[in-house]
This record gives C-alpha cells, structure tokens and sequence, in this order.
C-alpha cells in the first residue's frame, strides 16, 4: 500500500465494527500498543482484521523517555514483537515519563528541560529507534505546572532531540493550545516557531476545563470534540508546513463512528489543498 | 545555560512520583514548588483514575457485587500500596484478590476474594495464547490399551478453581452478565472452569473431581494418574462423562503418550552428551 495517508481516527473497541468497514481514501487508525501486548485472544485478532484493510500507526505510553533510566527491555521487546507483527505505518512516543522505579503511573509526566534530560532522552530514543529498526516520533504533551529548573524551551528541546537522534515530531496541536492558556504563551507563536519539516503526524483532540478552577486550568481530556480555536491553530499550521498525518484522538465519552468520522473528514479537507498543490 | 549536578533529574523524579500518591506528606525539595499549585491534582487526579478505571475494568463482577463507590474506595487503597508494574493495565491487579483477603472493611464478605479470583482468571483466558482445542475425535480414536499412558495438556487459556467454602462460581457467574437470575444461591462448596476454544471466553461450574483432574493433566500427569487423583478427590466420580466434557468444551490443545515423552527425553539427553 502506498496511498498517502491523509486523516485518521484513534481505535476504539466499541468501534471495531465500523472501522472495519470504513472504506476512505488516506484513512488509517492509531492504537495505544500497550493495549495490545498480549500472548493471542481477540484483542490480538480485531487488530489483526483492522491492519488487513487500514493502516495502523502505533502510539505508545509506557517507554518513560524522558525517566532517568533506560527504557524496560522486556517493554521495548514487546512493542518491537507488535511491530514486527502488525507492521505500522508510523510509530510514536511522547516527551515525559510514566514508568519510574518499576512503577507504572499511567499519566505523561513532566520534568525540567536541563542538558542531563536531553542527554537521557536521545539516549533513550537512540535505543528505541535501534530496537525497533525505524524512526519514531516524539509528541509535546500537554503542560500544567510552572516547574522554574528548565533550561531548555519546549521547541528547542524538541528540535534538538530531532537533530542529535533523527527522530521525527509528532505535534499534538490541542496539546500546544491547553498548555499556552495554562502557562500563558500564545500558541500562535509556538506554532510559528515549530520546526516544520521533522513533524511526521499531528495531533487534534479535545479538552475540558477543570472541574474546580474551570477555565484558569484546561485538561487534556480527550473527551470532548476538538475546539474551534484548536481548528483555526490546525488550518494556520497545515497552510505553513504542509500536509502531514492528522489524527482525531478520543478516549472518553466516546460518540458513534459517525460522529468521530466527520471530525476526521474536516481534517480530510484541510489536507486537501496542500496535497492538491503537491500533486 | 547551568548544568544541574548528575541526579538531578532521577531526583526529581523520585520526589515527583513520591508527592503524586502522597499527598499528605511533606514534598521534598525537588517539587515543593509544584505541588503548591493547584494543577499539580491533574497529575495526582490522572494517575489515581487510571489505576482505578484499570481495577474496575478488569473487575467487573466485584465492583457489580460491592457496588461502583465502595469498589473505587478500596481500589484506591489498593493502588497505593501497589501501583501497576506492568503498562499493559490489562494485566493490573494481580494481587487484588489477596489485597481483598485480608482487607478490613471486606472481612464480612469471605466470597470477594474468590470472586476477585475468578475475574482474573477471565482475564488470564482473555489474553492467553491462541492455540486449537484438542478435537475430541482424535482421543476417541485412540486404542483403549494406549488412553491409560496418554497425557493430555490443558488448553493455555484454561483455567480452573474449586472453592470449598462458598458458591464462588454462582456469585461470580450472576454478577458477570446483566440479566443474572436473582434466586437465592445455595450455600455449598464449587469450582469452576473458564476456557477459549476461540475467540470469546467460556465458563461452567466444574466439580471437585474435576478440578482434581486437571490440576494432574496440568502437573504432566498421565490419563490414568488423572483419574485417579479425580477418583480421591471424589469416589463415584463418572470419568467418561467428566472427560467428555472437559474435551467438548475445549480445556485441553495438545496430547502426547508417555512412552513418546520418554524417547524424546533420552533423545535430548543424548544430544546434549
């Protein structure tokens, strides 16, 4: 298959049904893998069926990138297993840690961008990248605290982690929005400034205020549908670096396929013209 | 640019994960700048949830037993002393039966753990290895002088229990489906038996004899010492109809005969000299 992927949607059980028979030019689907790193059964199988009609980008939580400590082996060796098995389309990660100590915190963790946590993270992703045999992205999570110890900005982070390692961006447009109202930048200018040509896939999604201290704080929650002003961030990115994956990503409050697939036909159409152009 | 002294991130790291399931105590230096702010709860919020959904998820006839509020309490307290080790949060909650056994506000409600024990064990079925059910056409065509020396491997996804203090097979049974019978449960011992032929996951109470009998497939037994240790376990135990139905229903995926196993250890003996 060499179609070029255009917009695709995150998989969801209830849902397998229907991205079974969802026939869309440029369509591909995106899994968390750890869901999937089981010895066989029908979770293995959906997957399986999904991956003979659609392409499948695998989007990990768990290799803890940015701890101070090499990635799990016995992780890495699953998710190398997956792989192999299901043979993604793209492969991602994301700048923060969960697993600490042997202890999985199912959350992406923050940490101050010093020259010791760029050094561990392209260690890290030199090892990834090796185990797996390809190139990964890395995403920019969403942000809530002010941590005073960084070094480094977000972008010149990320940058720099792309040219030392070779590693792709994956940029989670919904994230960069909920942390400049959190932290108080202007995403307009964090998207300006990102660096166009490693990002491999973007990320919209949706958020919430939260739940005491409304909207002084917006949360990442993947609940709701992607917001205008996440939109109009989208539109303004694709027309300056061009068409690139997009992903519709939801995990809460899941509507039907339907609903999902019309988000996912409105990022279609944005790819449209610089695809268009490129042709 | 300052260069932070070497630890400095595994540091924080340890005052982070720390401050994140402890919130009463005082944060070390790392992060008393963090956890100050309001949005540090995101993180405690998100990690906290996580875990619990997982619990509830793989669960499920124990949170319906004791109720969505009482279940995320106590899963709660769970989390603390055990946090996942493992991403794949399918697998979280390997010790809860046990966390349940000896937990306080449970003592009460003796069947929660053996319940906690069968959801899991649905869980084990869930993901096991997918291999073919042994066809039960291909022991009936065994010779009847070779049955005695045949050994039968249990299914990957079977699993098997009998509890000899409760209905735990009835109470977890009812309280895995939506439309469960409501009449009363007659206080006895039972066992059951979970298995995947193919892709969805099976059960059916199982004996004492039963039980007995797997578990010695499952130590490498022959037919015949599996028979004999169902027959212990229960004296006018019927062993056709109990082998019959452990093969129709899918519990084994493989069969080998004694003598087989014997040649095939003298010959990887001789390999290895």
């Amino acid at each position: 298959m060499t179609t070029v992927l255009t917009a695709g949607l995150g998989l969801k059980p209830q849902h397998y049904d229907a991205a079974l028979g969802c026939r869309a030019d440029g369509l591909w689907f995106e899994v968390h893998p750890e869901n999937y790193m089981v010895a066989g059964g029908p979770r293995l199988a959906w997957l399986e069926a999904i991956r003979a009609r659609h392409a499948i980008s695998l989007h990990g939580v768990a290799l803890s990138l940015a701890a101070d400590a090499e990635p799990d082996p016995a992780h890495l060796a699953r998710l190398a297993g997956l792989a192999r098995r299901i043979e993604p389309a793209l492969i991602s990660e994301h700048l923060a840690w969960s697993t600490w100590r042997g202890a999985f915190h199912p959350d992406l963790l923050p940490f101050p961008r010093t020259d010791e946590a760029l050094a561990r993270v392209a260690d890290n992703v030199f090892r990834t990248q090796d185990a797996l045999q390809r190139r990964i992205a890395i995403e920019n999570p969403s942000h809530y605290l002010h941590i005073g110890g960084h070094a480094w900005d977000e972008i010149d982070f990320l940058a720099e982690l792309a040219r030392r390692t070779g590693c792709g961006l994956l940029l989670d447009v919904n994230n960069v929005y909920v942390s400049a109202r959190n932290l108080g930048y202007s995403a307009d200018a964090y998207l300006d400034a990102f660096p166009g040509e490693p990002v491999m896939e973007v990320h919209l999604a949706g958020h919430t205020p939260d739940p005491n201290l409304g909207e002084a704080l917006l949360v990442d929650t993947h609940d709701a549908p992607v917001a205008p002003e996440v939109w109009t961030l989208y539109e303004r990115l694709i027309a300056r670096i061009g068409a690139r994956p997009t992903l519709i990503e939801r995990d809460d409050k899941l509507p039907d396929f339907a609903t999902l697939f019309a988000e996912r036909q409105r990022a279609e159409a944005v790819l449209r013209t610089p695809l268009a152009r490129a042709a | 640019m300052n260069t932070p002294t070497p630890g400095a991130l595994a540091r924080f790291q340890d005052a982070f994960a720390h401050a994140l399931l402890a919130p009463e105590a005082a944060p070390a230096a790392e992060v008393a700048a963090l956890t100050t702010q309001p949005a540090f709860a995101v993180y405690r919020n998100t990690v906290m949830k996580g875990c619990i959904d997982a619990l509830q998820a793989n669960y499920p006839a124990v949170a319906r037993l004791v109720g969505e509020e009482w279940f995320r309490a106590a899963a709660a307290i769970h989390v603390r002393e055990a946090l996942p080790t493992d991403p794949t949060l399918l697998r979280y909650g390997e010790a809860f039966a046990d966390f349940l056994a000896r937990f306080g506000p449970a003592a009460e409600l003796r069947y929660l753990s053996g319940v906690a024990r069968l959801d899991r064990y649905w869980t084990e079925a869930h993901a096991a290895p997918t291999e073919d059910a042994l066809d039960p056409a291909a022991v009936a065509r065994l010779a009847p002088e070779t049955l005695a020396g045949t050994v039968l491997r249990p299914h990957p996804a079977a699993r098997w229990a009998w509890f000899d203090a409760a209905p735990i097979y009835t109470i977890w049974s009812r309280n895995r489906v939506d439309d469960a019978p409501g009449d009363p449960v007659d206080w006895q011992p039972e066992g059951a038996l979970l298995v995947r032929p193919r892709d969805a996951v099976e059960w059916r109470a199982l004996d004492a004899a039963g039980c007995a009998f797997l578990d010695a497939c499952a130590a490498g037994g022959t037919l015949a010492e599996a028979a004999q240790a169902a027959l212990e376990m229960q004296g006018g135990a019927n062993l056709a109809k109990l082998m019959s139905t452990l093969l129709e229903v899918g519990a084994f995926s493989g069969m080998s005969r004694t003598d087989e196993r014997a040649r095939s250890r003298a010959r990887n003996k001789s390999k290895k000299q």
